[in-house]
């Protein structure tokens, strides 16, 4: 069993209305110096097979046909 | 013309499409199941509005992914003219055959009121019925209507002619970029756009501003 965490963030220059309100909270609750906030996803994925590169080509394959939309967002894998 | 509407679970602006389609040409659309993978010969596919799969993932990021798409794109690829609506417009971006993304609205809000939109081209398919430049009212209701693209994306949409609605007079109501409402593809046969025109059709929706767009989409003079 391969174990992977696939984090999807916004690209940069891609405006994040979610993360500019979570910073100004931040701020009403009086953290300062938070600078920008940008809000992303976290997807935890067990996969049954020992070959970890192969685990590892077929996790890119599912970022870029479902996971992420690479039209704003990007992606990053790990395996754990 | 013969017309087909989708219905995806979560989908539930499929009754007063069908109804708009059914008022405006004559004729009761067919309807098409998610797992169905063979469409009849039809002129006009609608992809209509609604929550599709919960707006799981991203809105329309399921939906754009089941089987019943393949088999919208080949009848796109061979000329079949497809309309999506809201969700239908998150689909058809989701499946990679209108270019960009909707984004959650510049407000976080969901948005559901009327807005104006200028017709920004009157030389489709679609929006034959108007004329160039003219204002109409119609209902918005949506959480991810803010559409994005790459600054070269929209340069090139915008040089040819690829966006057809414009949020006009300030009432864009999700901060999408150059007010963006609906874009249609290069070869002129698929179009999305986030505002409801089945929603004003008739003089019992206090409007019939929409009523155009399927006149036009289904070639019958506009009432």
């Amino acid at each position: 069993m391969i174990k992977a965490r696939v984090t999807v963030t916004l690209k940069n220059g891609v405006l994040d209305p979610q993360g500019k309100a979570i910073e100004g909270a931040l701020g009403s609750l009086g953290f300062e110096g938070v600078g920008q906030v940008r809000q992303g996803k976290v997807f935890d994925l067990e996969i049954d097979s020992t070959d970890g590169a192969k685990a590892e080509a077929d996790i890119k394959a599912m970022c870029e046909k479902l996971l992420a939309n690479t039209v704003i967002e990007n992606y990053s894998i790990a395996i754990l | 013309m013969k017309s087909a509407v989708v219905q995806l679970p979560g989908l539930n602006r499929d009754r007063d499409m069908i109804a708009a389609l059914t008022k405006i040409s004559g004729k009761e659309p067919i309807t098409i199941w998610q797992t169905e993978t063979e469409i009849p010969d039809v002129d006009l596919i609608v992809i209509p509005g609604g929550f599709s799969y919960g707006d799981y993932l991203r809105c329309g990021a399921i939906a754009a992914r089941m089987p019943v798409m393949r088999a919208i794109r080949e009848k796109a690829e061979k000329g079949v003219k497809v309309l999506g609506v809201c969700n239908g417009f998150q689909i058809l971006v989701e499946a990679e055959m209108l270019p960009g993304a909707l984004m959650r609205n510049s407000s976080l809000k969901f948005v559901c009121r009327e807005v104006k939109l200028e017709v920004v081209n009157s030389d489709t398919d679609f929006t034959r019925a108007y004329s160039q430049g003219q204002i109409l009212r119609c209902p918005v209701a949506h959480h991810d209507g803010n559409y994005f693209a790459e600054a070269s994306e929209i340069a090139s949409m915008e040089d040819k002619g690829q966006i057809v609605f414009r949020y006009a007079e300030g009432t864009n109501p999700n901060g999408s970029l150059n007010d963006i409402a609906g874009i249609i593809n290069e070869r002129g046969n698929v179009l999305g756009m986030m505002p409801h025109p089945e929603n004003l059709i008739e003089a019992a929706h206090g409007g019939n501003d929409g009523r155009g767009l399927f006149a036009s989409a289904l070639n019958v003079i506009a009432a």
